[in-house]
């Protein structure tokens, strides 16, 4: 079960320890990553394996909104069927 | 990203955050010919539990939907069998119990709407028929949830103009009786020609009686994914505009489609169709009068104006037709007046006119909608104006259909608000010169030569 986490917030210190950590203590599991920073923003896009993961999926959403609303970050996860379908014919 | 295209994810994020990109409706159909029963307290009793039992995990599973693919899911809609087909031995009195019962229902499972208060009249009315016609204006008035349609020609019977009179009568009581509140139950009441069996949008949905036992449509949106896609090509031709909203509409569809087998996969109930609808709200940005005006129009209602709704029409039908296993549907752009801040200014202005709403319902998806008219429209006027939309959809072989509001009280230039997905609509002026002697003939008019395909 993939799914990608998308994160944009103000570039400080810590934001990917924090969120990698967050991950780890759910056991999802980080299958790759890509980020680019444009002037003070960071944008980040986490391909991600849940299925080891011990929380439903609507927990470890709220867990990650809880961690983006503590650290000024727009964290999103959504199921990566989604992109497929939309970009694959 | 090695398997997803980061600018990819980047674009469908944006659609969702910033240009409305939304699933704009999962409707459960469900048969309700087996609850039909001589006692009326049997009758409502067997609807109130079949739908409570069908659907009672729709709404919590469209959420689990929209919570795990980070789309919205705006809402959650049954439709039903045409109620004249259940109630046929009801008078108009018991009717209102039925529509009653679905009201309650609808809460009991909530959604926002239950379509289905209807009957098909094309060719004549039965006497169930004519019973459920005269009840809408009292059914509507008293429940809160509930949509009524009646289907009132098709290419293959002609137009039912006895029926058509007296929907003219209809639409006006309906109004009168929700005086206070603008006329609002005639946004709950659509009147079609050649209505389709699997539209899951509202207030035109019901479950057609060729349909399976309980079914799965999915209707999706999204007019501002298709404005912002042109704004990047503001000099280009229409070749490649074509080809922009095609691209769109297909990208839009795929996520109606795996919504829909999803939701028919949880729910265990067969995937029906997709809706490839460019279906507006009244909030910013996600208008489909928005696209037409970047095509090159200074305000929609202009000259030009319909062959750039028939263009993007078509062009949302080309996209999404090879992106679902199933379209069906009104398929198109929806032009509702009252639901689209571009229509909304151009009507204020006075560059949106009737007729020229009428010229734009030939090469649209559906027809005359969400329009509000001076509460001194006569029930012949109202007739007229649905006579002459269903005279479009017969000979053009599709389908067409009035929402029409006349405002109790209501002047011209007024502005009435329903609120919420609802909107608010200018009253626009419809022609004063008297149709009465045209509706009274009443009969039918015969189908159109091309309707004799066998």
């Amino acid at each position: 079960m993939k799914a990608i986490i998308t994160v944009n917030a103000r570039d400080n210190i810590g934001s990917m320890a924090a969120l990698s950590s967050l991950l780890a203590a759910c056991n999802v599991n980080i299958l790759d990553i890509s980020q680019t920073i444009m002037g003070e923003y960071f944008v980040m896009i986490m391909l991600v394996d849940y299925s080891r993961c011990q929380f439903a999926f609507d927990e470890l959403r709220n867990k990650l909104t809880e961690l983006g609303s503590q650290r000024q970050m727009n964290i999103r996860i959504q199921r990566e069927d989604i992109f497929e379908a939309m970009y694959r014919v | 990203m090695s398997i997803i295209n980061t600018s990819d994810v980047l674009q469908t994020v944006q659609m969702i955050e910033s240009q409305h990109l939304d699933i704009r409706t999962i409707t459960m159909g469900i048969s309700l010919l087996d609850c039909a029963h001589p006692d009326i307290k049997v009758l409502c009793e067997n609807i109130y539990r079949k739908i409570t039992t069908y659907a009672k995990d729709l709404v919590k599973t469209g959420e689990a939907i929209e919570h795990e693919y980070g789309v919205p899911v705006v809402n959650k809609r049954i439709s039903v069998t045409p109620i004249a087909l259940v109630g046929g031995s009801h008078d108009s009195d018991e009717y209102v119990q039925i529509c009653l019962s679905l009201d309650r229902a609808a809460k009991e499972v909530g959604v926002n709407f239950l379509g289905g208060y209807s009957a098909l009249v094309h060719k004549g009315m039965t006497v169930g028929d004519r019973n459920l016609l005269l009840s809408i204006p009292e059914a509507l008035s008293v429940t809160e949830r509930v949509c009524s349609s009646v289907n009132l020609a098709s290419t293959k019977s002609g137009i039912n103009m006895d029926a058509v009179a007296l929907m003219g009568q209809v639409i006006n009581r309906s109004a009168e009786l929700t005086r206070s509140t603008g006329g609002s139950a005639c946004c709950k009441l659509v009147v079609f020609a050649n209505a389709v069996e699997d539209n899951p949008f509202m207030a035109g949905a019901f479950h057609g009686v060729g349909e399976a036992e309980c079914v799965i449509n999915v209707g999706v949106s999204g007019p501002g994914v298709v404005a912002h896609a042109l704004k990047s090509y503001p000099d280009a031709s229409f070749d490649t505009v074509a080809e922009v909203i095609k691209r769109t509409a297909f990208r839009i569809t795929r996520v109606g489609q795996l919504v829909a087998q999803e939701a028919s996969r949880r729910l265990n109930v067969p995937f029906g169709i997709v809706d490839l609808s460019l279906a507006p709200t009244p909030a910013q940005g996600d208008s489909v009068a928005e696209i037409l005006e970047l095509m090159g129009l200074e305000r929609v209602g202009t000259h030009g104006t319909t062959a750039a709704l028939a263009m993007l029409n078509d062009a949302v039908k080309k996209g999404g037709v090879m992106a679902s296993g199933h379209v069906g549907g009104l398929s198109g752009a929806f032009i509702p007046v009252s639901e689209d801040a571009g229509m909304i200014a151009a009507a204020e202005a006075g560059t949106l006119t009737m007729d020229k709403l009428e010229a734009m319902t030939c090469v649209c998806s559906v027809g005359l909608d969400m329009i509000a008219i001076p509460g001194d429209t006569t029930d012949e006027t109202i007739a007229a104006i649905i006579a002459d939309e269903c005279a479009i959809g017969v000979i053009n072989c599709k389908t067409t259909a009035v929402r029409i509001l006349p405002v109790p009280g209501g002047k011209v230039g007024e502005r009435v608000d329903y609120g919420g997905l609802l909107g608010s609509a200018p009253i626009m002026a419809v022609h004063p010169e008297s149709a009465s002697a045209f509706i009274r003939r009443g009969g039918r008019i015969p189908a159109p030569i091309h309707s004799l395909k066998n």
